[in-house]
């Protein structure tokens, strides 16, 4: 029988599978679907201070390996979650969540993570400084070491809940950033959120995205995620959540293997929604084949160290 | 919603562009006509929403035209030896609940098929059901004879005057009395439609989707109503909720 607890900043999880943040919604659209229980954990859908309609659509555009999307953090605002998500929320998910927050300046990163510090049932604020489809906001926090830096030191003094900093790929050293998110004080860091891109379409010479650019997720990406989780984390001491295209429970290890503590599940949960579960399913006889007995003692076994 | 591995039953070209397929499926997830199919197709990484045209207990007919690879992949797939992976019984679908005794339903384009289904649920409801058909030209049209073997009234519009009447499906709307209409078919059809129109009615509406199942907020339009995913809200909207 083997053992697929992980630990993430002192909570334990069953499994380290965790559906990302804005491909699950608040779990009401999957929990139709399979008992949502069987998951570690998920992180729900980015919540911000006011209300948010989002980009104009087209908001998503087919590539090679994965998908472009540019929702834009579209969202029913922080109070409206804590008065009817988190109640629903609560009747069919009894794990702690992961609530994912974004913001438009370091105040408003404070004021959402201070509200929702109050709530029940939330594990983790996973502090989302890289969201590249939002302007002035978002992505800005998480591209310069100092900003995001100044978002983890005012978001950790308002909350007791351990707070993790979600890093964006689109910078010239994502280490850097990494580090100066740990010596702010984040419990943890968690990349990588999607890779900036573009399609143009041929017949109407125009970008296929209303919002022209987009966010690059899918298996396409998850060599670049491999890559940053395994960097990161040989620079950092505190714990890392990898994602960014895994897709099977092979990636889960592989993850794990390049230094993650739990793995975020984004893409492949919008083209099969039984995703996670077939990933946690498959995970204990993966692990076999690979002789792991037990999967918090192969976190960055590939690393050089080791 | 529902996942299942469907065998390919036929998949055979109507016109230049436009094929049908049918799938062996159980429907039951299928609760009103104008809901739509997620099709997993080799090579591509996102699904393709696929409006139902009609169904039965085993099997589920789509009506496509080839439009971009999605749809192109859908025409290679065989009949009789292809299997294909779908997510059934999406999106909200037509309420048949308003239609009172004389429904109009209009379809353009391939915005028809799923008013074939909807006239067939209509028509044994013992509803008096007219059908608007409109083309651009005659050898884009498709469906024609089935319609009329429904039993519906049927006219066929063509923008260039090839065959039925020319004009658009408004040039026929405009002369018709009716107690309700349901439509399906391009942007500005609707805008035309949403002018000559004098009855409630529901529009169906198409946008890029990330999921299908509203997970991924890919798909969201304002309405008057508030925000709604296309995918799971609607696809169909009711005239007085949507914002022009």
């Amino acid at each position: 029988m083997v053992d697929t607890k992980v630990t993430l900043c002192g909570i334990t999880l069953d499994n380290p599978v965790i559906p990302a943040s804005g491909t699950f919604g608040f779990g009401q659209e999957f929990h139709r679907h399979y008992d949502i229980n069987i998951l570690g954990s998920f992180s729900f859908k980015g919540t911000t201070l006011h209300p948010r309609f989002g980009n104009p659509t087209p908001r998503i555009a087919e590539c090679p390996g994965g998908m472009l999307n540019a929702v834009g953090l579209q969202n029913p605002g922080v109070d409206h979650v804590i008065a009817e998500e988190l109640p629903a929320l609560r009747k069919i998910f009894h794990k702690p969540v992961m609530a994912n927050v974004s913001g438009f300046s370091v105040e408003e990163y404070v004021e959402v993570c201070r509200r929702l510090d109050q709530e029940d049932g939330i594990g983790w604020l996973e502090v989302n400084v890289s969201c590249p489809n939002v302007h002035g906001g978002g992505m800005s926090f998480g591209t310069c070491p100092e900003a995001a830096a100044e978002v983890t030191r005012a978001v950790k003094a308002v909350t007791t809940k351990p707070v993790i900093i979600k890093l964006s790929p689109n910078v010239t050293d994502i280490v850097s950033i990494a580090k100066a998110c740990e010596d702010a004080g984040a419990d943890g860091v968690s990349l990588i959120n999607t890779l900036l891109g573009m399609r143009i379409d041929l017949k109407t010479r125009k970008p296929v995205l209303a919002n022209t650019t987009g966010g690059y997720s899918g298996p396409g990406v998850f060599p670049v995620a491999v890559r940053m989780v395994y960097q990161v984390s040989q620079a950092v001491s505190i714990p890392v959540v990898g994602m960014g295209g895994v897709t099977t429970a092979e990636d889960v290890i592989e993850m794990m293997l390049a230094g993650a503590t739990a793995v975020e599940v984004g893409a492949a949960n919008l083209v099969n929604p039984y995703a996670c579960a077939m990933i946690i399913e498959d995970l204990p006889q993966v692990m076999e084949k690979y002789s792991i007995d037990r999967l918090n003692e192969i976190i960055g076994a590939a690393h050089k160290a080791n | 919603m529902d996942q299942q591995i469907c065998s390919v039953l036929e998949n055979k070209p109507l016109t230049d562009s436009v094929w049908r397929m049918r799938l062996k499926a159980d429907t039951a997830s299928i609760t009103a006509p104008g809901q739509f199919v997620n099709l997993k197709l080799d090579g591509l990484y996102l699904r393709r929403p696929i409006s139902v045209c009609d169904w039965d207990e085993g099997s589920v007919t789509l009506i496509y035209k080839i439009v971009g690879k999605g749809t192109e992949a859908m025409s290679h797939l065989w009949g009789g030896q292809a299997s294909v992976d779908v997510l059934l019984g999406l999106g909200n679908g037509y309420d048949l609940t308003k239609s009172g005794p004389s429904p109009l339903l209009i379809g353009g384009g391939v915005g028809v098929p799923p008013m074939y289904g909807l006239a067939k649920k209509l028509l044994a409801q013992g509803k008096d059901v007219t059908v608007i058909l409109g083309f651009n030209t005659k050898d884009e049209i498709f469906c024609e004879e089935e319609f009329k073997a429904l039993g519906a009234k049927v006219f066929v519009t063509t923008v260039d005057g090839s065959y039925g009447v020319k004009g658009f499906v408004t040039d026929v709307m405009k002369d018709l009395s009716y107690t309700y209409f349901y439509t399906c078919g391009p942007m500005p059809m609707f805008k035309a439609i949403e002018k000559t129109a004098v009855t409630g009615g529901q529009f169906s509406f198409e946008e890029r989707m990330g999921c299908g199942f509203g997970a991924c907020m890919g798909c969201t339009c304002k309405t008057k109503y508030g925000n709604k995913r296309i995918c799971k809200d609607g696809p169909v909207l009711e005239r007085e909720e949507i914002v022009w």
